[in-house]
């Protein structure tokens, strides 16, 4: 999957830059391959989505570019450089908080850890932005999965990374919950910083991203504009209950 | 320097708001403590000489089960990923962690000092080396423990595994306590207590720095 030809006008400066490079991903695990060959390119202030059925490699890929898993070949560039945990911040299927403290203590151990400002003031900003100001000093063990979800979300914005990468970030979140994912990547793109959202919510997706990256079976299906990704994710699932059913 | 200190204060907060875990542990080497003393009977002098050695029994069980819970909690919701994912370093991690598993496991042989005292009816002339021992002491189990911990947590079997990996390694350094400990509460007039001592500073100037490095490959996917 290639870059598309840089704009011109007033985001090109921004834009020449590619903030995510991947080339060749194949990782393993144990005899199954979840990632084969895959390319990626996206640029600073651009949103893309990875679509695919369960198990397509989506997570995989994400924590690929996330440096917490080593691909077993190929290559990932964040910003030009190799990749290095640190450099995206990713929210994925766990919540990575202490269940035992608080919501804001979590994010005052997250800013500390960063070198960041830790006072109440400062966490309660990302609490804010994420709708959990009023339940900052709860214990998360008493939080439901969406407010935990919600809390990873404060927690990657906090680390304040210009790569950002959401793995099903609709799931276990209410309605308002939908809108503060769609309110987040669109500012996350207006401040520049890469997004890279894998979910099954294409139809919503589509109309939120920029370009699209379906994955069959860990292969790159198909890449193209977000808007066509809900034609192509429905001939895929038709192709392949037609594959079942015969 | 200031992850360290960040990723202690963690821990630290970790272990206060689970301090109900932390007392039980401290019952289970007491009550291991009392255990041992009916074992060993009535006899005043045998209770004094082996007072000493019970009590690094005790810390070293109740040791396992304090740095198996420390890293339970890492691995609850990924938390350590999440860690890792920040850009923080493995080291820095393991020195936090290493350091709040040396506070908790040196509050806990202060707690169960008291104990043996009471039990074993030690002379209590010595217990001010022995409160420097214990510190050396659980220094020494702390930075492997948690090495072997976090390795440990790593498998289903992690209560078992942990004991299995860290008692055989740490058996130096329990020779040195036992023995500075022993002499410290029964006399030392030949000045052999600074010696063990001096041996047990030496196991954690090596333990430390080389389970810190590691850690890395310990955590590691």
């Amino acid at each position: 999957m290639q870059c598309p030809a840089p704009e011109t006008g007033p985001r090109a400066m921004n834009e020449t830059r590619t903030a995510i490079e991947a080339r060749g991903l194949c990782k393993r695990y144990g005899r199954t391959w979840a990632l084969v060959d895959v390319d990626l390119c996206v640029r600073p202030g651009e949103a893309l989505v990875v679509a695919g059925r369960n198990g397509s490699g989506k997570s995989t890929l994400l924590r690929v570019l996330a440096g917490t898993l080593r691909p077993d070949r190929g290559e990932v560039r964040l910003l030009g450089e190799p990749v290095r945990r640190g450099r995206a911040a990713l929210v994925g299927h766990a919540s990575f908080t202490y269940d035992a403290l608080s919501g804001a203590e979590n994010l005052r151990i997250a800013a500390r850890l960063l070198g960041r400002p830790s006072g109440p003031t400062d966490v309660q900003f990302f609490l804010d932005r994420v709708g959990l100001g009023a339940r900052g000093a709860d214990r998360v063990q008493a939080y439901s999965a969406g407010m935990r979800k919600r809390l990873a979300l404060a927690r990657a914005l906090l680390q304040d990374a210009p790569v950002v990468l959401l793995d099903e970030p609709y799931g276990q979140l209410d309605p308002p919950g939908f809108g503060l994912i769609d309110r987040l990547v669109d500012e996350l793109r207006e401040e520049g910083r890469a997004v890279v959202l894998a979910s099954h919510q294409v139809e919503r997706l589509a109309r939120i991203c920029d370009r699209a990256l379906l994955l069959d079976a860990g292969r790159a299906a198909w890449s193209g504009p977000a808007t066509e990704l809900p034609f192509v994710f429905q001939r895929l699932e038709e192709a392949s209950i037609r594959a079942v059913a015969g | 320097m200031r992850a360290v200190a960040a990723a202690f204060y963690k821990d630290v907060l970790l272990g206060w708001r689970g301090r109900a875990q932390g007392m039980a542990v401290a019952v289970f080497g007491a009550t291991l403590l009392l255990l041992l003393s009916f074992a060993v009977g009535p006899n005043a002098q045998t209770l004094r000489q082996l007072g000493g050695g019970f009590l690094w029994v005790a810390l070293l069980f109740a040791s396992t089960l304090a740095l198996t819970e420390s890293f339970r909690l890492e691995r609850e919701n990924r938390a350590i990923e999440g860690l890792l994912l920040l850009g923080v370093h493995p080291a820095a991690i393991f020195y936090g962690k290493a350091l709040a598993n040396w506070l908790h496991l040196f509050v806990l042989g202060l707690l169960l000092l008291p104990v043996m005292v009471v039990l074993y009816d030690p002379a209590l002339d010595g217990i001010a080396g022995v409160v420097g021992v214990l510190a050396l002491g659980t220094a020494g189990l702390s930075a492997p423990g948690t090495l072997h911990a976090g390795l440990a947590s790593q498998t289903r079997a992690q209560q078992v595994l942990l004991p299995l990996l860290l008692f055989p390694l740490v058996v130096p350094v329990l020779i040195a306590a036992v023995r500075a400990t022993s002499l410290c509460l029964l006399g030392d007039p030949m000045g052999q207590a600074r010696s063990w001592a001096l041996l047990l500073l030496a196991f954690d100037g090596v333990f430390w720095p080389l389970c810190g490095l590691l850690f890395g490959h310990v955590i590691e996917e």
